[in-house]
Formats: structure tokens, C-alpha cells, sequence
């Protein structure tokens, strides 16, 4: 039997095969899923910002994509998986409102997407798949099986990547 | 002393619960109007959050909501967010228009329109309330509207206030038309900053 372990918002989590990492729920916030298929560890973050760069009076490293996936990476790597054999893939960024004017808030599901790829890039991490923008709600899971993740929208069918 | 809104003391709490009590029970009169019915309200909750609380808020974290977001600027920032489940939304958009729809995806945009403007109107009574207590400028940005899962929409302020802090603080007021038919929840969510103003402003930090 294999459990699922629920991610929040600003948090990333850990499992092993044959558990499954779940989060519900995401809108602009960025779900970033890597897998190693040699050991079965899976890692998910769920980012809320692109960068700890501005932030002050914070210590919650999981908020931002610049400082959660090489977290995330890092205690996968202690865990016993090789960073040469992980893939990764992302779902969420989306744009839940559509206010006109208020430009910073509104963008933030693509300035999530674009730091999430770029951050995998440089730490050389494959993105084999990809459901991010659009202005719907996801909930994902990523299976620690075969690396599957499955995207549930509203009203829509479920996908697997 | 440096004001941190994540330890504020009893005595600031009961300022922030005191006037968002009074900026929501503007609201409820501004709906009472609206729909021409009597609305009941609870007393405001002052919900000091982990950002992976947040999206749990209303229980069902995939349960599908109608949310408006109204952004509010000047000398504080921050949004109200008022949120309501399927029910109520479609008892309040027949309340207003007339019309009854059987589901969230069989909405048109007269009745999104009736949803927006509710939000609107409710956000505008609170905040001018706020505003008439403290005497600070701020003023409603326009309103949208979103139909989607709770977290999703429960996260977007959230985000927004997110830089800053480890926490976030989530005013929650709950509406209820006399017979129950409509129940609707509206939060407020401040920048951390504008916290501190509006406590300094009602005179609660020295």
C-alpha cells in the first residue's frame, strides 16, 4: 500500500517508492516533481515566488524556486538518489485573476514558470514535461512508481506526464 | 520598538478584531441592501497562518468556489477576497438578477458580472469604513473574478503578501442572509507593512 504525503504551499517533501507527493490546489504557485528512476526517491516543492532575493524577515527557504529546488536536490542527494539520474517535471504558474493594472501580482504564475527552468537548467536537471500558465487551478500527483504525474483541472479531464 | 505583526499583543489584536468588526459589519449592510434581506454576521478571526495553512482554510482544499479578489492601495495595500461556495453564490446571483443556473460552469456574464459587483460593493464598505476610522487614504482597485478550486484562489493573497514574512494574517468575517441562503466569507489580507499603519493609526502602537 503506498501513502500520500500532502505538500503545502512553501513547502517540499520527500518520498520513496511506493508513496506517493500530492498537492492541492495549486494557482500560481509552481509544483516542481523530480524523480530518479534508479531509486524510486521523488521530491516535490511547491514554490509561491520566484526569488529570496527581495525578501526580508524570512527563513522559509521552501517559498522561492531559487532557494527550494537545490534544497530539494540536496536532501534528495542525502536521501541516497544520484543527481545524474533525476528528471524533472512542473506543473501550476497559472493566472488565477486578471486584473488589468496590478502587474506584479498578475505575472507572478510566468516569473514562477520561467525562475522554476531556469533554476533546472543550471543545476542540470532534464524537464521532460511540462503543464504550467492558463488561469486554472491544479491538484498533482507524483508517483514514486514510474515518475507518472497527474494533473487534475477543474471540469477538465485528468492528464498524466 | 521594531513592530512585528506575526507578535503583536492581546491588546493590538483586539484593535484589529474591533475595527475589522466594523469594516465587515459595513459589508453586511451593504449586502442587507443589495439583496434586500436581513444578513447576520460572526465576528471577525484574526488567522496568523503557515503559508501550507492557507489553502485548508475552508476544509476542502479541491472543493470549487466562487472567489472575487479586490485589491486595495493608498496608504495601506493589501486585497479583500470574498469567497462563496456554490450554493450561495447561485442563491445570490438570483437574488440579484433573477435568473437560476443549475451549476458554477453554466454562469454567463451577467451573472459573473452580479458576482463581481457584490465584491465590489462589499470590499468598498469595508474599506471605507477602515478608512473613516483611521483617517488613511486607500481605495478599492477594480474587482475580478475567478471559479476555481479553494487553495487555488485562497493563495493568491497569500503570494502577494508572501515576500516579507513567514507568516500570513487572514481577517476572516462570515455573512449569512437571515434564511441562510446565502453564506459568504470575506477575508483581508495587509501587507505586512500596512499592518503597523493601521495599528499606529488607531493609536495601538505608541
Amino acid at each position: 500500500m503506498s501513502i500520500t504525503i500532502k505538500v503545502g504551499m512553501g513547502e517540499y517533501k520527500l518520498a520513496q517508492k511506493p508513496d506517493v507527493l500530492t498537492t492541492l490546489g495549486l494557482g500560481s504557485c509552481v509544483g516542481i516533481c523530480i524523480y530518479d528512476k534508479t531509486t524510486g526517491i521523488i521530491g516535490m516543492a511547491h514554490i509561491m515566488l520566484p526569488t529570496i532575493t527581495q525578501a526580508r524577515d524570512t527563513v522559509n527557504i521552501g517559498k522561492f524556486a531559487d532557494t527550494a529546488i537545490p534544497a530539494l536536490i540536496r536532501d534528495m542527494i542525502a536521501l541516497g538518489a544520484r543527481k545524474a539520474q533525476m528528471t524533472a517535471k512542473i506543473a501550476g504558474g497559472a493566472q488565477m485573476f486578471s486584473f488589468s493594472k496590478e502587474s506584479d501580482l498578475m505575472k507572478i504564475g510566468l516569473r514562477n514558470t520561467a525562475m522554476t527552468k531556469d533554476m533546472l537548467k543550471e543545476l542540470g536537471i532534464p524537464l521532460l514535461a511540462e503543464e504550467c500558465g492558463g488561469s486554472s487551478g491544479r491538484t498533482i500527483e507524483l508517483l514514486s512508481e514510474d515518475g507518472s504525474l497527474v494533473i487534475k483541472t477543474a471540469g477538465k479531464e485528468v492528464r498524466i506526464l | 520598538m521594531h513592530f512585528d505583526f506575526q507578535n503583536m499583543n492581546s491588546y493590538q489584536l483586539d484593535v484589529l478584531r474591533e475595527v475589522s468588526n466594523i469594516g465587515a459589519g459595513n459589508a453586511a449592510t451593504a449586502l442587507s441592501k443589495m439583496v434586500k434581506r436581513r444578513v447576520d454576521m460572526g465576528v471577525p478571526t484574526i488567522k496568523l497562518l503557515e503559508f501550507s495553512e492557507v489553502g485548508a482554510i475552508l476544509g476542502d482544499e479541491e472543493k470549487i468556489v466562487a472567489g472575487v479578489i479586490v485589491p486595495v492601495a493608498g496608504s495601506m495595500n493589501g486585497v479583500l477576497l470574498l469567497i462563496l461556495e456554490y450554493k450561495d453564490t447561485s442563491n445570490l446571483v438570483e437574488l440579484l438578477t433573477g435568473k437560476k443556473f443549475s451549476d458554477f460552469e453554466a454562469f454567463d456574464e451577467l451573472a459573473l458580472s452580479a458576482i463581481r459587483e457584490t465584491g465590489n460593493i462589499l470590499a468598498g464598505a469595508y474599506m471605507s469604513a477602515l478608512a473613516g476610522l483611521t483617517s488613511l487614504s486607500v481605495k478599492c482597485m477594480f474587482p475580478d473574478v475567478s471559479i476555481d478550486m479553494a487553495a487555488a484562489i485562497l493563495s493568491i493573497p497569500a503570494i502577494g503578501f508572501g515576500m516579507m514574512a513567514d507568516k500570513v494574517l487572514y481577517i476572516d468575517s462570515d455573512f449569512a442572509e437571515g434564511t441562510d441562503n446565502v453564506k459568504a466569507k470575506m477575508f483581508l489580507v495587509l501587507e505586512a507593512d500596512s499592518f503597523e499603519i493601521l495599528l499606529r493609526a488607531l493609536g495601538a502602537i505608541s
